[in-house]
């Protein structure tokens, strides 16, 4: 029986469930709601809840639970000798999981039938040729004890999956039948049902809490293993990032982060005066005219997808700047550099900056401009000497806000800032961050289980750390400010 | 403060001033105040400019993608050559290979010379025949494996350019630069001129760029973003069956229901985080758990909806809560007050007043995971996928595209023809997004209420 079957029967019986539970609740006052603890439509709603429930719960617990007993009951069946050199029984075991799928598609398309399979020997039949003729191809041909083991994989399959489909539907109906069987007019219908409601939208809130605990999981526990097969130190003090197809690679992180840090600050350098400047300037001396154009204008850059902006790095700016700055000055003739994924990262953080900076310049009360003005300011010294110096812990914030976001950024430094890994100075040559060497390690043809592909998760571990911790220290600023003037 | 001259001396000349007439002090702080001001105005005209000179260079690049070159040809598909044996049967004209066509596009050129009296000196019909994209033959193909009885007639078909061609009409490729380009010869350019002339070659508006699968490296003007729409179109779904429900679920029990504990500040502070967490950590997260832990398949839209959902989570949430927030305490207190229930209360009254608050957040974080590229590249949506993705629920495990994926893609190759490919992408990307701005903004706009 289907996965989609049985939670269709589940479905029904707890639909059939709801009327028969609001009709016995109403049968048993004859028919006068009033005499009922909770609204009929709860005791419905209860049965409901018993009999759909649990029966999911044991079903996602059983969907975890079956492929790591089937795994290991199966791989105790390969002979040890069939694993061949350079393989791994997890290799097999792949195969095995393929070949299992690929006797599924001989029953259904070839007319074999299942006593044919099962006296089938892999000794004296070409089952690789077999399957390559239903559309499964093996990278090796079959060994026996392979083949044995692919058909008990798809034997304990197709019997544990109708032992689950009869467990599932049994333990549906058994609790709705209980959850039935208790429903009197006393009983707290609405508090059951409000109670697993609860239950529910507690659940639901930790999904953030499961998120955060995935992702820092995935990235230690691969980080772990990419530690195993290469120095750490190697890795945090190595100058040079020089990976390798064939193992012996150098990645030392440095030049990477040099590559990062420099990207950021040049955009932050472009973006943090001119967000700051535009949000005093709308802030404090625009008209309600101006202010209203000027501001979703600003606020478009932000809805931008960045992709649209690295795509601006590679075909416009990146060419502009070698064309009329970078060959000028003689500093090199590459399109992708420093300074062009830059200046379009700065782009990008300005509303970044100018809407956090308004909130904040907005938030330092009216009383201290008026103040301010009394005693003969001008308005950009009242700026300059009372706002500015109010808001700041909260323009630190953003600012910090908008670096985290210049260090995570992807697919601007990809088009705009290249792929070579060298520490330099000049800001016209191609140099490369850490996010641009994370998507080339994981999008590449290497094999997973290689230092040069799992030290993506290293990479990807170091940015979490340190956008995590920006974005914390942000928020204590942000947060210690606040309370100067609420 | 005083005007006494407390000193008891004489009191000298005053000098003179004059509320009308500035002195340098004063001339000073003015200066520096419209210089502050101005200063304000440039960073303003910076950000206005870039602005512009992002969506000016957008579409200048890229709206030339809907626009294609076609060569239209009467063709004679020929029994000799697609049914040789005369039986009709499909068998047979399947067994004539895309190859087999070719013949068929060079005796048609062959005619339009002798009948228009147009050519190129020392350009063969082959080298002719080549005006047109390989595309054309598949395209001859697929007719006739469809229509087998026409087989012996003379159908007209309109083929696209090759993608210089093309580019010819739309100032890529130059009579200057044919010349050292082995792909084609100015005397094809000539010859397509003549073509233009006699009406045979036409440039226009090309609605199978949205509908077409992406192509392979040497037809770019077959390229389409078909296949990339769906996808984008099935994680979105994904992404709003799972974050809508969640995302409300979780901001009503936050709001509404959590007492003020170690437990739920620590929640606040996950998705305060979250939401800053760089993107491409969410597609390692997926990379991980989704495709190597759990075993879902790589390039499916259901491992790129799951991933963008729980980024869209917290903005979901943000906005969900906000909402809730504005909603005023005595609506609770008067549900309170006449015997409802705390989850009676929030159910129906409090969620429906914040239903257009929470519609408004749900679309602009939809808005933003449809522009989210870099998770998608790390779960292997990079990958060239030709064949549309099968109906859902089935065909969310199918491999598909995704619209900003197929523009990082189409950067990637090295034909200059699929630049202006991705920034076309880029067009239709940005109109969706629009779109959906637009009807967040009119939602908020008619539906929200200010108490």
């Amino acid at each position: 029986m289907s996965a989609g079957l049985i939670l269709l029967v589940v479905i029904l019986i707890a639909l059939a469930g709801f009327f028969l539970g609001r009709r016995r609740a109403m049968v048993s006052v004859g028919g006068d709601p009033r005499k009922l603890h909770s609204l009929p439509g709860y005791y419905g709603q209860t049965v409901f809840i018993f009999a759909a429930a649990p029966a999911l719960l044991l079903f996602a617990v059983w969907a975890l639970l079956q492929p790591l007993y089937v795994e290991n009951r199966v791989s105790g069946l390969i002979d040890p000798a069939d694993i061949a050199e350079g393989s791994s029984l997890s290799l097999v075991m792949a195969d095995v999981r393929r070949i299992g799928d690929g006797i599924d598609f001989l029953v259904l398309n070839s007319g074999q039938s299942e006593t044919d399979i099962a006296s089938m020997d892999a000794a004296e039949v070409d089952v690789r040729k077999l399957l390559a003729g239903v559309g499964v191809a093996l990278g090796s041909d079959v060994n026996r004890s392979v083949f044995e083991a692919a058909k008990a994989f798809r034997g304990t399959n197709q019997t544990l999956h109708i032992v689950r489909a009869a467990v599932v539907i049994l333990a549906s109906l058994a609790s709705s039948l209980f959850a039935y069987s208790r429903l009197t007019p006393e009983y707290r219908a609405r508090n059951v049902t409000e109670a697993a409601i609860k239950a529910l939208l507690i659940m639901c809130s930790t999904v953030a809490i499961l998120t955060t605990v995935g992702i820092v999981f995935s990235l230690v526990f691969e980080t772990f293993h990419f530690f195993q097969m290469y120095p750490a130190k190697d890795f945090f003090f190595n100058f040079v990032w020089n990976p390798q197809f064939r193992g012996g690679s150098d990645l030392g992180i440095l030049p990477l982060l040099w590559g990062t840090l420099y990207v950021s600050f040049i955009a932050l350098l472009f973006a943090v005066p001119i967000g700051l400047m535009a949000a005093i300037y709308t802030a404090e001396y625009a008209s309600p005219m101006v202010r209203s154009f000027v501001k979703p204008a600003i606020e478009v850059l932000a809805g931008i997808p960045t992709i649209v902006y690295g795509l601006f790095a590679l075909v416009t700016v990146g060419p502009l700047l070698r064309d009329y700055f970078a060959q000028p000055l003689g500093l090199g003739n590459s399109s992708s550099s420093v300074m062009t994924a830059g200046v379009v990262m700065g782009i990008m953080l300005i509303p970044f900056v100018s809407s956090l900076s308004d909130d904040v310049i907005n938030a330092v009360p009216q009383s201290m401009r008026d103040g301010s003005a009394a005693i003969g300011a001008t308005h950009s010294e009242t700026v300059r000497k009372v706002i500015l110096p109010a808001a700041l812990p909260g323009i630190v914030g953003a600012i910090l806000l908008a670096a985290s976001r210049a260090i995570g950024e992807t697919m601007i430094v990809v088009l705009g800032a290249g792929a070579a890994a060298k520490i330099s100075a000049n800001p016209f040559e191609a140099m490369t961050t850490i996010t641009v060497k994370i998507v080339s390690q994981l999008t590449g043809d290497t094999e997973f289980a290689s230092p040069e592909t799992l030290v993506a998760f290293a990479l990807g571990l170091s940015l979490f750390v340190v956008t995590l911790g920006l974005n914390i220290v942000a928020l204590i600023i942000v947060r210690k400010y606040r309370e100067q003037y609420e | 403060m005083t005007d006494l001259n407390t000193s008891g001396a004489a009191p000298g000349p005053r000098p003179k001033i004059s509320l009308m007439v500035q002195d340098a002090r004063t001339k000073k702080r003015n200066a520096a105040e419209r210089r502050f001001r101005m200063y304000g105005i440039i960073a303003i005209g910076i950000a206005v400019l870039a602005l512009v000179s992002l969506l000016t260079s957008v579409v200048a690049n890229g709206s030339s993608a809907f626009r294609q070159t076609f060569i239209t040809m009467d063709i004679y598909l020929d029994p000799a050559v697609l049914d040789k044996k005369g039986t009709g049967s499909i068998e047979d004209i399947t067994k004539v290979s895309t190859f087999g066509y070719a013949p068929l596009i060079r005796s048609a050129f062959e005619t339009v010379f002798e009948k228009d009296n147009i050519g190129v000196d020392g350009l063969a019909p082959k080298d002719a025949a080549d005006l047109i994209s390989p595309e054309g033959s598949a395209q001859l193909r697929r007719y006739v494996l469809a229509n087998p009885e026409e087989i012996g007639d003379t159908v007209s078909f309109d083929f696209l350019a090759g993608g210089r061609i093309d580019g010819y009409y739309k100032g890529r490729v130059t009579m200057a630069s044919a010349e050292l380009d082995s792909n084609v010869s100015p005397s094809q350019l000539k010859l397509a001129d003549q073509l233009k002339d006699a009406g045979v070659l036409r440039t226009k508006f090309n609605l199978d760029f949205l509908t077409n699968a992406d192509a392979s490296e040497n037809r770019p003007e077959a390229a389409g973003l078909g296949v990339a729409i769906l996808g984008s179109l099935y994680m979105m779904m994904v992404v709003l069956v799972l974050a809508l429900p969640i995302g409300v679920a979780a901001s009503i029990y936050l709001e509404e229901f959590a007492p003020k504990n170690r437990w739920t500040d620590i929640i606040e502070v996950n998705i305060a985080n979250l939401a800053a967490v760089p993107s491409i950590v969410f597609g390692i997260l997926g990379l991980a758990i989704f495709i190597n832990f759990a075993g879902l398949p790589k390039s499916a839209p259901i491992v790129g909806g799951l991933v963008l959902t729980l980024m869209t989570l917290p903005t979901i949430i943000i906005a969900t809560r906000a909402s809730l927030k504005s909603v005023p305490p005595s609506i609770r207190s008067a549900a309170l007050g006449i015997g409802a229930s705390k989850m009676q209360t929030v159910f129906h009254h409090v969620l429906p007043l914040a239903l257009p608050g929470i519609l408004t957040g749900t679309i602009i974080g939809l808005a933003q995971a449809l522009g989210e590229t870099a998770p998608l590249l790390l779960i292997g949506m990079v990958a060239f996928v030709r064949d549309f993705p099968g109906a859902p629920p089935e065909g969310l495990f199918d491999p598909a595209a995704a619209l900003p994926v197929q523009v990082y893609n189409w950067t990637q190759r090295a034909d200059p023809a699929f630049v202006e490919r991705a920034q076309g992408a880029i067009i239709t990307l940005l109109v969706f997004l629009l779109i959906m701005n637009t009807v967040a903004i009119i939602l908020r706009r008619r539906f929200e209420r200010r108490w």
